[in-house]
């Protein structure tokens, strides 16, 4: 075994790259339960590779034979309907995690210097997953897969002068039809999960390059003793893989119940309408996506002005688009001398609790239909969601924050 | 005992996530009951007899079912196909989708998933929901599907209510015992069924639970298996959290 990985290692660096990344890549070592998430979004990340090649082979990808072939899968396939299910749930659960991954960083400080491009990286996976997971919603040819699509593509067509032309570029039809199944269909399989797995490559090259945050925000390559190994850092493997290991049954238990004994989680992961063919001729009587757009989608109906002359519709795009653009340059938006919210003041972090609390209720206001109070409620909700961005250079720069200490602590 | 007290759990926790189902007609609950096989045999019989001439449930095969609910297939081929195809083959009928439009103004929906798009309580109620109503082409309407165009193919077995039937006013059958409540809910009959109202709101109630099944067939056997599954993760914890403890002693 020892020759066999000498071998190897004098024509390809595979001891060196398992010490950097693993063996000696020293981490924190006060991580809490929020550092969990980012090696779940890798297991769930394989989860659907592996379910998803496999629903491929059964998979039918046109308008005639989708709908029955997820059917197919559900009942002939041996296994088809746990294949479907750890997919149609693992889509859900990606967003779980990723949305506490992602709260984690805001919680922490984890964009940062020297983590901006961590944070970039992370945020166009989150871009991706958001295509994937819309591409991948159309392929079961159902009506709410069908509707769903057809309003987000003639969003694109609310853009003056080139909308209309853009949208029927996108479907490759005048409406959503076969055409557009069979280009999403290869987008879902091969063009956007190479990209993923790209980014989430650069995801974490750039974070071993700089080294994990942790709950306190402090530097611990600032501490090293005389062999160089910072003082409160320990290798990654094995205390971070054991430890992940529990992160792991905990994940899988609450999975493993959605999956086995409600795996349309009340309408929420599979909606009822999908259970019908899609059908051109007749819409459904409330249109929502799936949950995890639904917060902007809930900014995108809020927005009822027409202003300059355009369309409100137009500018509920651009709200929506500006309300994932922003949180690119957040980096640069927290002017604060600390990282953690530990150590930051008590405005970054009702700050932090009014943007977490409107990002869910908005998540509500998407699912439900829409009323008079509720679009109101959401144009506060949105507004307040955008302040936590655009003051936060200020109440960053105005709070008293608290002294970080040297070593971390817990 | 932990299988019900996890279903209780998310019982409990699904209203709150409030998702608005649209339509808010008062509709009676139907508990179906997949191990119940007495039941999906008799509403099997009940579908293919009255429902299948006009629906089709072709995403399923006639074998599963004759698998799943312990009907021989020599039986099944000789009592239950009528359109003389194999027991392998998908649960098609001969209605043409054309001639159906022309004559319904839409072709007989499939009812494979039926119970999934619409939801148990909805079946058992409209099942039960027809009425005499001279202004509609067929004669009759339903309470819990306006202006339907479906005529009432069980006339024959409930008898035609007069009036609208009282729905939604707490009329169900348990499970277990059969027993049948309220199931008097029809004031005033334009003509007799065969079936007097206790037997007819089993008759649907089996006739429901098979449609139940026919959407969801896997469901008894992926629950017994999430259980064993659950286990095993509860196992794995055990043991992922004992040899965390072991290395982390080192860790100060």
């Amino acid at each position: 075994m020892n020759k066999l990985v000498n071998w190897v290692d004098e024509r390809l660096p595979i001891v060196d790259a398992w010490n950097k990344h693993v063996g000696k890549y020293y981490a924190p070592k006060n991580f809490n339960m929020w550092y969990f998430f980012g090696s779940l979004a890798m297991l769930v990340l394989v989860n659907q590779l592996v379910t998803g090649i496999w629903l491929t082979m059964s998979y039918n990808p046109t308008a005639e034979g989708a709908f029955a072939s997820v059917e197919y899968i559900m009942r002939d396939v041996e296994w088809g309907w746990l294949l479907r299910y750890l997919h149609s749930t693992g889509a859900s659960a990606f967003f779980v995690v990723v949305y506490l991954h992602m709260f984690r960083g805001l919680m922490y400080g984890s964009y940062q210097k020297p983590r901006e491009l961590i944070w970039i990286f992370g945020m166009l996976i989150y871009l991706v997953l958001m295509a994937e997971a819309f591409m991948g919603y159309l392929l079961p040819w159902g009506q709410m897969s069908y509707w769903g699509a057809q309003v987000i593509v003639n969003l694109f067509g609310a853009i003056p002068v080139i909308g209309d032309d853009l949208s029927l570029w996108i479907r490759g039809d005048y409406l959503i039809s076969g055409i557009t199944l069979n280009r999403f269909f290869a987008l879902h399989v091969v063009a956007l999960p190479i990209v993923l797995l790209g980014l989430v490559v650069l995801h974490i090259l750039a974070l071993h390059e700089v080294g994990s945050n942790n709950p306190d925000g402090i530097d611990i390559k600032k501490n090293k003793d005389e062999n160089g190994i910072p003082k409160d850092g320990i290798p990654f493997h094995p205390y971070y893989t054991v430890h992940d290991l529990l992160g792991v049954g905990v994940f899988f238990f609450i999975f493993f119940i959605v999956v086995f004994f409600f795996p349309e989680m009340g309408g929420l992961f599979i909606e009822k309408p999908n259970f019908e063919p899609a059908n051109a001729l007749k819409t459904p009587d409330h249109i929502a996506p799936v949950w995890y757009f639904t917060p902007f989608y809930a900014m995108l109906r809020a927005v009822t002005i027409d202003l300059f002359g355009l369309d409100a519709k137009f500018w509920g795009v651009v709200v929506m688009g500006a309300a994932i653009a922003i949180l690119f340059v957040l980096p640069w938006l927290d002017r604060s001398p600390v990282r953690s919210m530990r150590y930051k003041g008590w405005l970054s972090k009702i700050a932090l609790t009014i943007f977490a609390i409107s990002f869910i209720v908005l998540g509500y206001l998407g699912i439900v239909p829409a009323t008079e109070g509720r679009t109101t409620v959401a144009q506060i909700l949105t507004t307040l969601y955008f302040l936590y961005f655009i003051l936060m250079p200020f109440y960053t720069r105005m709070e008293k924050t608290k002294p970080v200490p040297e070593r971390v602590t817990g | 005992m932990m299988r019900k007290l996890i279903v209780g759990l998310f019982i409990a926790i699904l209203p709150a996530l409030g998702l608005a189902a649209g339509a808010s007609v008062p509709l009676d609950t139907m508990e179906p009951d997949h191990t119940n096989k007495a039941s999906l045999q008799r509403g099997a019989a009940l579908f293919t007899n009255y429902c299948m001439g006009c629906h089709s449930m072709e995403y399923a095969r006639y074998k599963r079912v004759s698998d799943d609910l312990g009907i021989p297939a020599e039986l099944y081929e000789e009592n239950l196909i009528f359109t003389g195809a194999k027991i392998g083959e998908l649960m098609k009928n001969s209605m043409s989708k054309e001639m159906a439009a022309s004559w319904f103004g839409a072709p007989p929906p499939d009812l494979t998933l039926e119970s999934r798009l619409r939801g148990e309580d909805w079946i058992y109620s409209y099942l039960r929901g027809f009425y005499k109503d001279e202004s509609r082409p067929l004669g009759v309407n339903n309470v819990v599907f306006e202006n339907v165009g479906m005529p009432h193919v069980l006339t024959g077995l409930q008898g035609l209510c007069a009036v609208e039937p009282r729905i939604g006013e707490g009329a169900s059958v348990d499970p277990l015992s059969g027993d049948v409540r309220n199931a008097d809910i029809c004031p005033e009959w334009e003509t007799e069924g065969s079936m007097e109202p206790e037997e007819f709101n089993r008759a649907m109630y089996d006739l429901t639970n098979f449609m139940s099944y026919m959407g969801d067939p896997v469901k008894v056997e992926r629950e017994r298996l999430g259980m064993f599954v659950l286990i095993f993760v509860a196992i794995f914890f055990i043991f992922a959290y004992l040899l965390n403890r072991e290395y982390w002693k080192d860790v100060h």
